[in-house]
């Protein structure tokens, strides 16, 4: 039995579509300054959300500590690029700090991983916006990553004309690793642990590995994305990567919904670029952007939605199979005649 | 800790078949008791299981039968006593550890992996047949496909004796009752166990289920060869299935026998039997 995926192939072909449109109006200049400005961090919460998916949707646990494993990877990748500034190459700069930046954030996913793997739930939520929050408090009080007044980036900044390539390469990573872990036997015992953990267990799925797992590799592209954002500014701050954020990319994969990476995808588009498209009824604009997120909330939760849906799908796939059966059916006769 | 115990047919704390009669017996469980607090939920449990064994575990509710399910699956830790699987002891050993030991279970309450397909159901459990790492599958080595196809055609063999094989496509979750009870066995199956336990697989069936059960379960063992301790209030499927029966009580074995032997029991048809009639 031979199935392909045509769901994660439309993915990348939409992804592939998506970059080649931006990717022309940015090199043509055929896009204002403003949306350039945007571009490198709709990247960035594309990334955020998609690997943050991997812990709500396919583990099914709630992490609001995302921004933490953000902002690691942001500081110490832009303290590597900072150091290797002229020293090596432009690209293999950006390589080489977006490769640290994700380590010490999978790092500190794992320290923050092992002593709340045994919370679930609300407790687990309230624990990892903790533990954002302890890191963020940390990189503002050290003296490396410039206190308080945050870490001057100014020489290593670069334009979205430059990053770009790189962003687009990590979205596209992030999405594929998203992908691969989601059909392989991982993936499975990922998604088995979030619909009966005891269950789980029975057929000798050892549980901890796995939530540690996932909190490693959502971390990584958290980092990574952070090391990404850092260049498109000229001083950062930790304190501007604080819960508000975690809740943020949250909000995007709910939005996008569980598991559904081009959920998170278009959700992450949108919510971004809703604000700013938004500017023209000013004082309306954060009333109209929350009423529209309210509405896409009750709707994709509303029991009918989603029966329609089951129904739709449902109906699809059966004639899929009928027509399959009535193929193999044809060809048994054959085959007997 | 290796027992040299051979099963001695009639002899207590024995229960079984002639067929088994001389060989190692799967599961061996040696003055198992827990506390949950002050309550004795199961106290002095002695069993020996034949390794092509249908044994029967019945009581009224709340007797302490699923509490043993979760004693010998590590779900909870024993008090005291011992559990040997093979000769082998189980002390100190996880639920995931027990399940490679060779126990594979179903639930009284079904939990099945709702938002998955059916045959990812079956796949998740395949832990001995699709062996390989988070690398190879991100990196989709050749290894990936290879364990992955040898892995679907596997599970769909395996749905296919249950015939379930035209609804591996869909949602576990939307499965008819008696469907979603059978694919939580092939699953327990999955894991290739060598001892099977069934808590309840009869619950909310029909009569025309619960016969296609009784098939199903005798099927189970003559296929795969291994042993089903099962837990069961239709006593028809229970008398009729089991080779040997253990009957329990606030518990405690108050009776363990053959079918005949147990329906004949004075004490279990006055704890049992009896005030189920009253019913
Ligand atoms: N985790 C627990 N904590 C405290 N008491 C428990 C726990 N699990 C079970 N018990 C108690 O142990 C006793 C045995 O419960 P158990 O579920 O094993 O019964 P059962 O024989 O399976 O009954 P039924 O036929 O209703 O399924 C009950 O009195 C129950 O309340
Ligand atoms: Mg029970």
């Amino acid at each position: 039995m031979k199935k392909k995926n045509y769901g994660n192939l439309f993915i990348l072909f939409a992804l592939t579509v998506f970059f080649a449109i931006l990717g022309g109006m940015l090199y043509t200049g055929n896009i204002g300054r403003q949306f350039t400005n945007m571009l490198i961090p709709i990247f960035m919460y594309i990334v955020l959300a998609v690997s943050l998916n991997l812990v709500v949707g396919l583990l099914g646990e709630l992490s609001l500590g995302h921004a933490g494993f953000m902002s690691a990877g942001l500081f110490t990748g832009c303290l590597v690029s900072i150091r290797l500034y002229g020293l090596v190459s432009d690209p293999l700069r950006f390589v080489i700090s977006m490769l640290v930046g994700g380590l010490v954030a999978a790092v500190f996913g794992l320290i923050v991983g092992l002593p709340t793997l045994r919370l679930r739930g609300d407790y687990l939520a309230i624990t990892t916006l903790a533990c954002g929050e302890i890191i963020k408090t940390i990189i503002t009080n050290l003296k490396i990553t410039g206190g308080a007044r945050g870490l001057d980036t100014g020489h290593v900044y670069s334009g979205a004309k430059t990053l770009f390539p790189y962003a687009v390469v990590l979205v596209y990573l992030t999405v594929i690793v998203m992908m691969h872990i989601k059909n392989s036997a991982q993936g499975r015992a990922i998604m088995a642990i979030r619909d009966n953990r005891i269950a789980a267990e029975s057929i000798g799925i050892n549980v901890t590995h796995y939530k540690l797992a996932v909190f490693v590799i959502a971390a990584f592209f958290a980092g990574a994305a952070g090391v990404l954002y850092g260049h498109c500014f000229a001083n950062v701050k930790a304190a501007s990567f604080d819960y508000n954020v975690s809740i943020e990319i949250l909000v995007i994969v709910v939005l996008g919904g569980m598991g559904n990476i081009f959920g998170s995808i278009a959700a992450a588009v949108i919510l971004r670029a809703l604000p700013e498209m938004l500017r023209g009824f000013e004082n309306y604009r954060m009333l109209i952007y929350a009423i529209v997120l309210i509405m896409v909330m009750v709707l994709s939760n509303n029991k009918k939605v989603q029966s329609f849906r089951y129904m739709v799908t449902g109906k699809l796939k059966k004639k899929l199979r009928e027509r399959k059966a009535a193929k193999q059916a044809k060809k048994g006769g054959e085959m007997n005649g | 800790m290796a027992n040299k115990v051979k099963l001695v047919p009639g002899k207590s704390p024995n229960l079984f078949t002639e067929r088994d009669a001389g060989k190692m017996p799967v599961l061996e469980c040696i003055h198992l008791g827990i506390d949950f607090g002050g309550l004795h939920a199961v106290q002095d449990f002695d069993v020996a299981i034949g390794p092509t064994e249908i044994t029967g575990l019945i009581g009224p509710n709340g007797a302490g039968k699923t509490t043993i399910f979760n004693l010998l699956t590590k779900v909870y830790e024993a008090t005291s006593g011992t559990v040997l699987l093979n000769g082998i002891d189980l002390k100190g050993m996880t639920t995931p550890q027990v399940c490679k030991m060779g126990i594979g279970r179903t639930f009284q309450n079904i939990r099945l992996f709702n938002n998955m397909s059916v045959l990812d159901n079956v796949k998740a459990a395949m832990n001995h047949t699709i062996d390989y790492g988070f690398a190879t599958g991100i990196l989709r080595l050749p290894k990936y496909a290879r364990e992955e196809k040898l892995g679907t055609e596997k599970a769909m063999e395996l749905l296919s004796i249950f015939d379930m094989q035209d609804e591996a496509g869909d949602r576990a979750g939307s499965l008819p009752y008696g469907e979603q009870r059978r694919l939580e066995i092939v699953r327990a199956l999955a894991t290739e166990p060598k001892l099977l336990l069934l808590d309840e697989p009869a619950a909310g069936m029909n009569p025309a289920e619960t016969t296609e059960l009784m098939e199903n379960i005798r099927k189970i063992r003559d296929r795969f060869e291994i042993a089903i301790f099962l837990i069961e209030h239709d006593m028809n499927l229970v008398m009729n299935v089991c080779e040997g029966i253990c009957v329990l009580n606030f518990g405690q074995i108050i009776a363990k026998g053959t079918p005949e032997q147990i329906q004949n029991n004075p004490e279990v048809i006055e704890a049992y039997l009896g005030k189920k009639k009253e019913n």
